[in-house]
């Protein structure tokens, strides 16, 4: 059966790779890029017999051409982040639109272009894009994202040295029914320094996205990320960071709608005393699926990580989990945590979940739960006793569902932004 | 006012009557109590008055102010002014208590077509009926219920009580769990409520809570049935002889 299914494997890549042209910048992205095109090329595209895709079926993320998608219109809603000072840059389908963009100067922070990063000197990024994402294809290939190390041509490069005074924000537009973007961003946060990194929008008809995390000693790095409402997405996108000693990481995102959503994170804990959090919340509806795979290794003495993520899901929609948590041997002291949760608003939705430990240190504390269930009767009904609607009810569990997740955001001003995104998304869904 | 006829409910999934022809009224300004042995259908009556699901009325009405109750939603029941104190105050974690009382009092004021209450305003008020209850901030603060201790979540229910201001209380069973101490303040925070626009019907099995909270009426339920009505003098009744005889007299 092998033979047949790596075939298959060739064949889609090969039908991919027949509307794409490898890029010629020249010089270290080059090299990267085929080193990248090489990976690719041994593992073929992902198929429905692949355990890591068993439930989700990578067929419109592999596709030559991606399904046409309206492009999404948020009009009716504040833009995210809008009230939160921060350096805005935007990609329209994909591409680096300047005019709309601010001017990135801010103390302690270099931004490039991946589409000049080749003109200019960012040596340090040689030694960042696709290298992580190399590191993270083992033990599971993640061939989707070495096929973005190899044909990305736009992305940011960000290199932080010292306290960000304030959030750079990575603004996604969806403009054309039949964009296809793959972006890669990388971002190394140096010793001692700290970065807020903000994401949000719909990006294109179909989006391949990679993000590349260096977080080196001592530095923190915080990412929150919107992917909210455009019914027809069709996104992959992968974030691959590497924390040094002593170092804070944290993750969130938000996801509503979207026919297919694919988030994998994949995190190494490499010194001692760092901490990784990684969270979502997710709300779907009908047609909506959405997966989120996390990796996280544990390779070093006394980190701490945690996994939490949350679905609510209703009409139908399918929520995927799949986690692991991997503490090599002489990772002692590690502290892992892992929970995953859904709310099943009807019998129609579903929750898959494949939580996983994998243990070589003896003195070690991991746990990890998985749970669905529906709203508590109990609960709708005592808020309603006291005047609340049902639907506003609803509404307040859903969010007290979500709070765990949220909680992972550290600002208070972004969080407040995620919650009341959260609410009106809630109340136009359930008013 | 509270007018119950003829009340006749049962389990919607067994099929078993509980309420075999209630006939109640409760006026405003008074104080009803209604004591029985286990199962006689106390808490059922309480459930259906505010609306809880898994219960048919086959038989019977019960209105409040002339508007029949058993058509309304929950929460149309409570913007009318029925209020009902758990038995057993449901925890809700990831809802702060202070936003889930904010969200009800607005909610219930909109249902009457009031203006709603301004933060401001509102942490006003809480303040001052909480410290009356000796409810902290960081009580407030905390997830519904959760975490609360027996005499906690009581305090909580009459808090709610006084911020949300119905005109018929109805107590489940709020002595149960509750030390004397704890017994007294949530008696001191009911009976600072009583007024003449308002009505409670207080559940207890035990006379104990009458001592603080003194009724006007009493009655006696069982099996489905307020079998006997009389003064506070037949709460002492049961206190002192237990239910036998009064059930033996019934029959």
């Amino acid at each position: 059966m092998a033979q047949p299914q790596a075939t298959q494997k060739q064949e889609a890549l090969a039908a991919r790779l027949a509307v794409l042209r490898l890029p010629t910048s020249g010089g270290w992205l080059s090299l990267a890029r085929g080193l990248a095109e090489t990976r690719l090329k041994g593992m073929g595209l992902p198929g429905r017999r692949d355990e890591y895709w068993r439930w989700t079926n990578p067929a419109v993320l592999i596709a030559p051409e991606p399904g046409p998608a309206q492009p999404y219109d948020a009009r009716d809603e504040v833009p995210a982040f809008d009230a939160i000072d921060r350096v805005k840059l935007v990609f329209t389908d994909g591409v680096f639109h300047a005019a709309a963009s601010d001017d990135p100067a801010l103390a302690g922070v270099e931004v490039s272009r991946l589409a000049e990063a080749s003109a200019r000197d960012v040596h340090w990024a040689h030694e960042l894009y696709g290298v992580l994402e190399a590191a993270g294809q083992k033990p599971v290939e993640r061939p989707l994202a070495a096929l973005n190390s190899a044909y990305a041509t736009e992305g940011v490069l960000i290199r932080v040295t010292a306290k960000a005074e304030k959030p750079v924000h990575l603004i996604y537009n969806h403009e054309s029914e039949v964009s296809d973007a793959i972006l890669h961003h990388c971002v190394k946060v140096e010793e001692g320094a700290e970065l807020t990194l903000l994401e949000s929008g719909p990006a294109a008809a179909r989006c391949n996205m990679v993000l590349e995390v260096l977080v080196a000693d001592g530095a923190s790095f915080h990412h929150v990320r919107t992917q909210g409402r455009d019914h027809d997405r069709q996104a992959v996108t992968h974030l691959f960071a590497r924390l040094g000693e002593g170092c804070r990481f944290k993750s969130f995102t938000l996801t509503a709608n979207g026919v297919m959503t694919r988030n994998e994170a994949v995190v190494e804990l490499l010194g001692d005393d760092a901490v990784a959090h990684l969270a979502g919340a997710a709300m779907g509806d009908g047609d909506f699926h959405q997966d989120d795979t996390v990796f996280v290794t544990h390779d070093a003495e006394r980190c701490e990580s945690r996994q939490v993520f949350k679905k609510v899901l209703r009409n139908g929609a399918v929520g995927v989990f799949q986690g692991k948590i991997l503490v090599k041997p002489g990772a002692q002291k590690t502290d892992g945590y892992q929970i995953s949760q859904s709310l099943l608003l009807d019998e129609d939705s579903q929750f898959l979940a494949k939580p996983e430990l994998e243990i070589y240190a003896d003195d070690v504390s991991c746990s990890h739960g998985s749970t669905s269930g529906a709203i508590d009767d109990t609960a709708l009904f005592y808020l309603r006793s006291r005047g609340v609607p049902e639907r506003a009810a609803q509404s307040l569990l859903v969010l007290a569902f979500l709070a765990e997740a949220l909680e992972e955001i550290e600002d208070e001003a972004i969080a407040e932004d995620i919650r009341s995104r959260l609410e009106g998304w809630l109340n136009r869904r359930m008013g | 006012m509270l007018q119950i006829k003829n009340l006749h409910v049962k389990l919607e999934e067994e099929d078993k009557q509980i309420l075999k022809g209630v006939d109640l009224v409760v006026e405003p300004g008074k104080v009803h109590a209604i004591m029985g042995p286990n199962g006689s259908g106390k808490s059922t009556l309480s459930y259906v008055l505010s609306g809880r699901g898994g219960y048919e009325v086959t038989e019977g009405s019960a209105t409040l102010d002339g508007a029949d109750l058993l058509e309304m939603e929950p929460e149309a029941r409570a913007a009318a002014g029925l209020f009902l104190a758990f038995q057993y105050p449901v925890e809700i974690p990831g809802v702060g208590n202070m936003t889930f009382l904010r969200t009800a009092v607005n909610a219930q004021r909109k249902a009457r077509g009031q203006e709603e209450m301004s933060a401001g305003e509102f942490l006003k008020v809480i303040r001052e009926k909480a410290k009356t209850l000796k409810i902290d901030a960081e009580m407030l603060k905390r997830p519904v219920n959760v975490g609360f201790s027996g005499g906690e979540k009581k305090r909580n229910e009459i808090l709610q009580m006084a911020m949300l201001e119905p005109t018929m209380c109805i107590l489940d069973e709020t002595d149960s769990g509750l030390d004397v101490d704890a017994m007294k303040l949530v008696a001191e925070g009911v009976n600072a409520l009583r007024s003449p626009d308002r009505g409670f019907l207080v559940i207890t099995h035990y006379q104990r809570l009458l001592d603080h909270i003194k009724p006007d009426v009493v009655h006696i339920m069982s099996d489905g049935r307020i079998i006997k009505t009389g003064g506070p003098e037949l709460a002492l009744e049961v206190e002192n002889n237990g239910y036998a005889d009064i059930l033996a007299e019934a029959v």
